[in-house]
C-alpha cells in the first residue's frame, strides 16, 4: 500500500496525520483527565462524564452567542471567559451529583456505573428539549481560523495548534493540583487508605465531593476546547465515553503520567492507520489491541505500586 | 448433601414458576391482540438475556456490559440462515448477482463469502446460535478471569467489546447489513415466519424456551455451584484459598450466561424479523442490564418480570410521550440502584410476601425471603 507513493509524499503523510493524530490526542487528554481524577482517585465510574462534556459545550456556545450580540468588540477573546464558565457550571453540576446520588454509592462501584448512566440518559434527554436535538456549532474568531504551512507538502491548523496548547497546560495544571496543591495530597492520602486519612483530621467527605466537582469541571473545559475542532449535539458526549474509559484504564488507573501517555499511544495509532484503512476499520483495530494488551497487562501502562 | 428432585424447588418457588407460566401461557394472550402478543414476544427475548445477567450478576457478581454482543451474535447466527433461505436465485433474479442476500450485491460482492456457506444449513446455524457466543465468552473469560481483571474493570472492557462490535458490523456492510443489519427474512424451512399465526406459534415456543432456561437456571443456583458462585461474590479470596479454581466458575456461569443471550437474540430474529447493530451496542447492553435490575438481581423470575415490564413501559411511553421516555428510564436506573438494589423482586420478597403470610396465617410473619437473605440467614440455610 505504500508504493503509490513518493519517499517525501508519504512523510508528508505521516506528519499531517501525525498532527491529526496530535488534535485527537489533545481531546482524549482533556477528556480523560477528568476521568483520571474521578475514576483513578475516587474509583467512582461516572458514565454520564460526556454530558458534563457537552455541559461545558453549550456554555461555550452561550458564551460566544452572547459576546457576539453585546460585546463583539471583545470577541476575539471570548473563549477565555467561556472556559471559565465552563468549569464551574460542569464543576457546579458535578458537585450536585456527588451530593445527591454518588456519596451514597462510594461501597458499590458497579451501582455507580448504572446510577450514572441513568444519570447521563436524563441530561441528555435534558439538552434536546432545552436545545433542540439539532448539533450546534460556536462561531471561531478569525485568530483562530486558517492553517499555518510548514513545508510546501505540510499545513496544520491553527485551532488545533490552540487545543494542543489547552490539552498541555491544563495537564500542568491538574499535575500541579494534584502534587503540589494541599487538596492533592488530601486526595491522594484518602486513596491510599481511607480511615487513616480521616483519623489525621482530613474532612473526607469534602475532599470527594470536591474532587469529584473538579474532575467534572475539567470535563467541562474540555467540552468548551472541544467546540473549537467540532459542532456538539445532545448525545456528542456518549460518542467518545468508552473511548475515555479506555484510555484511562489503558493508562493505569490513579496514574496522570499513565493516561497521558495512552491517550498519545491510542490517538497515534488510530489516526496513522486511518489514513491507508476505513475509519471504522482503524477504530475496531485499535480498540482490539488496547483491548488485548489490556488482557496481558490489566493494571494499565503505569500502575501505582499500592496495596490495595 | 443429595440434590433430589423435590429439593430443586421449594414450595414458594414452585409456586412462583406456576405463576409466571400463567401469566405467560395464559394470561398474555388472552388479554392481548396479534400486534401485542407479538411485542411481548420480543420482551420475552430479551428475559433470556437478563435471565444469564441474574446468574452473572447476581450470583456470581460479574457485570458485564457486553451482554448485547452475544445476544447480536445469536441473533446474526439465525439472521444468516434465513437470509440464505430468502436469497434464492428466484427471489433474487433482479440482482446482478442472483442468489446472494441482497444487501452484498448492493455492496457489489459477486460471490458468497466462505464463512457464510456453513450458515446454509439449519442445524449449523441452531448449533452456531449457542456456540458462537460461548466461544466468544470463552476466549474474553480467559483472557479476563484467569488474570483475576474483575469488576469494574470488567465492565468497561466487555463494553469496549459491544462498541467494537457495533462498529465493525456497520462498517463491513458488504458482509453483514450494515447498520440496517440483514433484514427482509421471509420463511424458516418453507414456514413463513411473517405472518400472525406464526409470529404467535413463535411467541409460544419463546415461552417454552424461556422455561427450559430458567430450569437450567434454577438448577445452576441450586446446586453446588450456585452456592460457590455466591460465596466467590461475597469473599472471593476465600474461596480460592478453599482450594477452588475460582476462575473456571467465573468462566463457567459467563459462558452459560452468553448462551442464554445467543438463544434470546435467535428468538429475537425469528419473532421481530430482523437484525439489526442497534440491539448490539453499549446502549441496548447497558438496558439489558437494567431490565435485570428491575427485575431484581437476585431472582430470576424477578427478571423476567423486569424485562417484560420495562419493555411495556418503553414501548408506552415512547409511543405517548416520547420526550419523557428517556427520563423516566434515567430515573429508573437511580431509583433502581439507590433505593430497591434488589429489585422488584426484593419489594416482593421484603414488604409483600411478609405482609400476606401475616395476613393469611394471622400471625407473626415467617415466609423467608425468596432472595437476598443476609449473610447470616445463608449460612443457617
Amino acid at each position: 500500500m505504500f508504493s503509490d507513493y513518493s519517499m517525501s509524499e508519504l512523510g508528508a503523510i505521516f506528519a499531517m496525520q501525525g498532527f491529526a493524530g496530535l488534535i485527537l490526542f489533545s481531546v482524549f487528554v482533556l477528556m480523560a483527565l477528568g476521568l483520571a481524577i474521578i475514576f483513578g482517585q475516587m474509583g467512582v465510574i461516572n458514565m454520564a462524564h460526556g454530558e458534563f462534556m457537552i455541559l461545558g459545550a453549550y456554555v461555550t456556545y452561550f458564551v460566544s452567542n452572547f459576546f457576539s450580540a453585546f460585546l463583539p468588540g471583545l470577541f476575539p477573546a471570548y473563549f477565555f471567559v467561556a472556559m471559565i464558565l465552563a468549569f464551574f457550571a460542569s464543576g457546579a453540576l458535578g458537585l450536585l451529583v456527588e451530593w445527591s446520588i454518588i456519596r451514597h454509592l462510594y461501597k458499590r462501584p458497579l451501582d455507580t456505573l448504572l446510577a450514572t448512566w441513568g444519570l447521563s440518559l436524563i441530561l441528555q434527554q435534558f439538552y434536546r428539549s432545552v436545545f433542540g436535538a439539532r448539533e450546534v456549532g460556536v462561531t471561531i474568531p478569525n485568530w483562530m481560523m486558517g492553517s499555518m504551512p510548514v513545508t510546501d507538502l505540510i499545513e496544520v491548523p491553527i485551532n488545533g495548534i490552540f487545543v494542543m496548547i489547552l490539552a498541555v497546560s491544563i495537564s500542568l495544571c491538574v499535575y500541579v493540583m494534584m502534587f503540589r496543591s494541599r487538596w492533592g495530597k488530601q486526595v491522594r492520602a484518602i486513596n491510599q487508605n481511607r480511615v487513616m486519612a480521616g483519623a489525621v483530621g482530613i474532612n473526607t467527605e469534602w475532599t470527594d465531593r470536591l474532587t469529584f466537582g473538579i474532575g467534572c469541571g475539567v470535563a467541562g473545559v474540555a467540552g468548551s476546547a472541544f467546540t473549537m475542532i467540532g459542532s456538539t449535539g445532545p448525545t456528542s458526549g456518549q460518542l467518545y465515553i468508552v473511548d475515555t474509559f479506555l484510555v484511562v484504564v489503558f493508562g493505569g488507573a490513579g496514574s496522570i503520567l499513565g493516561t497521558i501517555a495512552s491517550a498519545f499511544s491510542i490517538s497515534q495509532a488510530q489516526s496513522i492507520m486511518e489514513f491507508f484503512l476505513s475509519g471504522s476499520m482503524a477504530k475496531v483495530l485499535t480498540l482490539l489491541v488496547v483491548v488485548g494488551i489490556l488482557m496481558i497487562r490489566p493494571q494499565g501502562l503505569f500502575s501505582l505500586k499500592l496495596r490495595k | 448433601m443429595t440434590i433430589s428432585k423435590t429439593s430443586l424447588f421449594t414450595r414458594q418457588e414452585l409456586i412462583g414458576f406456576i405463576v409466571l407460566a400463567v401469566v405467560i401461557f395464559v394470561l398474555l394472550p388472552l388479554a392481548l391482540d396479534n400486534f401485542r402478543l407479538n411485542l411481548f414476544g420480543k420482551y420475552l427475548t430479551y428475559a433470556f438475556v437478563a435471565i444469564g445477567l441474574v446468574l452473572c450478576w447476581g450470583a456470581g457478581g460479574i457485570l458485564s456490559l457486553g451482554q448485547g454482543v452475544f445476544f447480536g451474535l445469536g441473533g446474526y447466527c439465525m439472521a444468516m440462515f434465513l437470509k440464505l433461505e430468502a436469497s434464492t436465485p428466484e427471489n433474487t433474479s433482479i440482482q446482478s448477482t442472483p442468489g446472494i442476500p441482497d444487501f452484498m450485491d448492493w455492496n457489489q460482492l459477486t460471490e458468497l463469502p466462505s464463512w457464510w456457506v456453513p450458515f446454509y444449513s439449519l442445524t449449523f446455524s441452531l448449533v452456531a446460535v449457542v456456540i458462537v457466543p460461548v466461544i466468544f465468552a470463552f476466549i474474553i473469560g480467559v483472557a479476563m478471569f484467569r488474570r483475576r481483571v474483575g469488576g469494574v474493570y470488567f465492565a468497561i472492557i466487555t463494553q469496549a467489546f459491544a462498541a467494537i462490535l457495533t462498529i465493525l458490523i456497520i462498517g463491513q456492510q458488504g458482509y453483514t447489513g450494515g447498520v440496517n443489519g440483514i433484514t427482509d427474512l421471509r420463511t424458516l424451512k418453507g414456514w413463513d415466519i411473517r405472518t400472525d399465526e406464526a409470529k404467535e406459534v413463535l411467541y409460544y415456543v419463546n415461552g417454552v424456551l424461556l422455561f427450559v432456561v430458567l430450569v437450567i437456571a434454577q438448577f445452576v443456583r441450586k446446586s453446588k455451584l450456585g452456592r460457590i458462585l455466591i460465596a466467590m461474590r461475597d469473599q472471593e479470596d476465600r474461596v480460592r484459598f478453599s482450594g477452588y479454581d475460582v476462575a473456571g466458575f467465573k468462566i463457567f456461569i459467563f459462558c452459560l450466561g452468553a448462551a442464554f443471550a445467543g438463544i434470546g437474540g435467535a428468538m429475537f430474529t425469528l419473532q421481530v424479523g430482523f437484525m439489526s447493530p442497534t440491539l448490539v451496542g453499549i446502549v441496548p447492553s447497558i438496558e439489558m442490564v437494567i431490565f435485570c435490575a428491575v427485575g431484581g438481581r437476585l431472582s430470576i423470575l424477578g427478571a423476567v418480570y423486569g424485562a417484560l415490564l420495562v419493555n411495556w413501559a418503553k414501548t408506552t411511553f415512547s409511543e405517548s410521550f416520547p420526550e419523557l421516555w428517556l427520563f423516566g428510564l434515567g430515573g429508573l436506573f437511580i431509583a433502581v440502584v439507590m433505593l430497591f438494589p434488589n429489585g422488584l423482586a426484593g419489594v416482593w420478597s421484603e414488604k409483600i410476601m411478609p405482609r400476606i403470610a401475616g395476613l393469611m396465617e394471622g400471625r407473626k410473619p415467617t415466609a423467608k425471603p425468596l432472595v437476598a437473605p443476609s449473610p447470616k440467614e445463608k449460612e443457617a440455610a
